[in-house]
């Protein structure tokens, strides 16, 4: 029988699924802002406003503790890549999920005490975690505190381009949100990496 | 040539073109006002806060005080679009004696009306219209005769505003501050009522981004009964009719087109596919300014993820 690893520390479960049921909120609230109507709307304007904004305050102070806990815990080593030969190793893992997994290929990078990403995780991680989730929470503030942005940028809107990132990234991330829960499937069964996520062990 | 003549033609050329560049917007900037020199014999003492006279009793030159509510900006009324007048066109002309006759203070004032109405000339700006909404509205059936366009329209001051100015946030804090000169007066809000004075800050609490809303939008845009014929909307409505769901400005189809953005041009709608693009260039206003091309992109990228993933997991099941 393979040897279970404890990959998962309780806090960084906590604030896993914290971000995850923020991120949901702040994805259904932003889209019933963007989409409002007279006709129809999806959760009442101004309901929508302040559970987006107090959403986006919680998560933002879930993503320092997050921070916080890669910097003095050994979490944060796995979203460190090394240069040398990493496209090569990208490579590699694309073909596998394009064309390994279906002829049942051995994973190229197996899970392991010290490797619990692959690269792909890695770089998509990294860019949601560490270059979007920062954006999308400067950009949020700065709509919460709109008098803080610059009026207008070479004719346009200052608020405009703010608005346009926030929205822009919220996309992104969002796209992300399904593909990685849809790659959560690929696992030993299709649920096995979510129980990973709620008992620690994978 | 030498240094010194190559030099001399160079300023000589500079000068030239700042002489005629500054003759040239003298042209354009100074407008002789017909009345102007009539006019300066009210402005003499009216136009300051203090004037002089001759005291006949004590045979001396007096200087006095001007009493501050009877002082008219000189200025303001040459910007206005009353400017062509003479004061006499509407007071009476016996004020062209000093010291005026007491009873001339009870003089009958003339009303927008008395001129405006039933010309052809002023047909395009619906006087009769606004008179109608006025009389409709909670400024003429709450308070008494004492409410006159006069209240709003300082007629030695106000001037065409929407139309003619290209930067709408100017339009804004000169039509808010219209309705502020008595929403923050009391003393000339207290001319026609016994209320106390409500603070616009206090009753608007509510309103999130309070200090953005107040100079990004006018207080008629809520607070009066939008007409799509009527140039500028004039039936201002009891508190509880105000708009209050966000929606009706955050949407597509937002009411500002309606009012405080219908003077910008058809033209600019649309402009590289936002919705209410007129809004764009000083203003953003979630729900009101979403874009058709991200919008398609968005619905195309999502689609597309949506269908990779749906395909995957089909050849992963069809290859267990």
């Amino acid at each position: 029988m393979e040897q279970k690893l404890y990959l998962y520390p309780v806090w960084l479960r906590i604030w896993h699924w914290a971000n995850a049921v923020l991120f949901l909120l702040l994805l259904f609230t932003g889209l019933s802002l963007q989409y409002s109507s007279v006709e129809f709307s999806f959760i009442d304007f101004d309901l929508a406003v302040t559970m987006h904004n107090v959403s986006g305050i919680v998560i933002t102070i879930a993503y320092f503790m997050f921070l916080f806990g890669n910097r003095f815990s050994s979490n944060g080593r796995f979203y460190k890549a090394k240069r040398k030969g990493y496209i090569l190793d990208l490579m590699v893992q694309i073909k596998y999920y394009i064309y390994g997994i279906f002829v049942h290929q051995k994973t190229p990078f197996p899970v392991t005490e010290n490797r619990k990403f692959n690269p792909l995780q890695k770089l998509s991680y990294v860019a949601s975690m560490y270059f979007l989730l920062p954006i999308l929470i400067l950009s949020g503030f700065a709509l919460i505190f709109p008098e803080m942005i610059i009026k207008n940028v070479f004719g346009v809107s200052g608020i405009h381009i703010t608005g346009l990132v926030h929205i822009t990234t919220g996309f992104a991330l969002s796209v992300f949100l399904f593909i990685h829960v849809y790659f959560c499937t690929i696992g030993k069964t299709p649920l096995s990496n979510f129980k990973s996520m709620i008992n620690g062990w994978h | 040539m030498n240094r010194f003549v190559a030099k001399s033609i160079v300023i000589g050329v500079i000068s030239f073109w700042m002489i005629v560049s500054a003759s040239a917007s003298y042209a354009e900037d100074t407008v002789v006002f017909e009345n102007a020199e009539f006019n300066h014999q009210c402005f003499k003492c009216h136009g300051q806060k203090t004037y002089h006279y001759f005291n006949e009793a004590s045979g001396k030159v007096v200087k006095d005080r001007m009493n501050p509510y009877f002082v008219m900006d000189s200025i303001a009324f040459y910007q206005s679009n009353h400017k062509s007048f003479m004061c006499t066109d509407c007071h009476s002309s016996d004020y062209e004696n000093f010291p005026h006759n007491g009873e001339l203070r009870m003089e009958q004032k003339f009303n927008c009306m008395d001129c405006h109405g039933g010309d052809d000339t002023y047909a395009q700006y619906q006087f009769e219209r606004i008179e109608e909404e006025f009389q409709a509205s909670v400024h003429s059936t709450k308070h008494s005769d004492e409410f006159t366009c006069w209240m709003c329209h300082n007629p030695h001051s106000y001037k065409i505003n929407a139309r003619n100015n290209d930067n709408i946030n100017n339009v804004i804090v000169y039509d808010n501050n219209i309705c502020l000169s008595c929403h923050a007066n009391l003393d000339k809000y207290q001319l026609i009522s016994d209320l106390t004075n409500p603070n616009v800050l206090i009753t608007h609490e509510w309103l999130p981004n309070q200090a953005l809303h107040f100079s990004k939008v006018r207080c008629i845009e809520c607070h009066t009964e939008i007409d799509k014929e009527m140039l500028i909307a004039h039936k201002v409505q009891v508190k509880e009719k105000a708009v209050r769901r966000c929606v009706e400005c955050h949407s597509q189809n937002s009411l500002l087109m309606a009012t405080l953005y219908k003077f910008e041009t058809a033209e600019k709608r649309n402009k590289l596919g936002f919705f209410n693009a007129t809004i764009l260039s000083d203003h953003y206003i979630i729900g009101a300014n979403r874009n058709y091309y991200l919008n398609i992109a968005s619905l195309i990228i999502f689609g597309f993820v949506l269908l990779g993933i749906t395909i995957h997991a089909i050849i992963r099941i069809m290859t267990k």
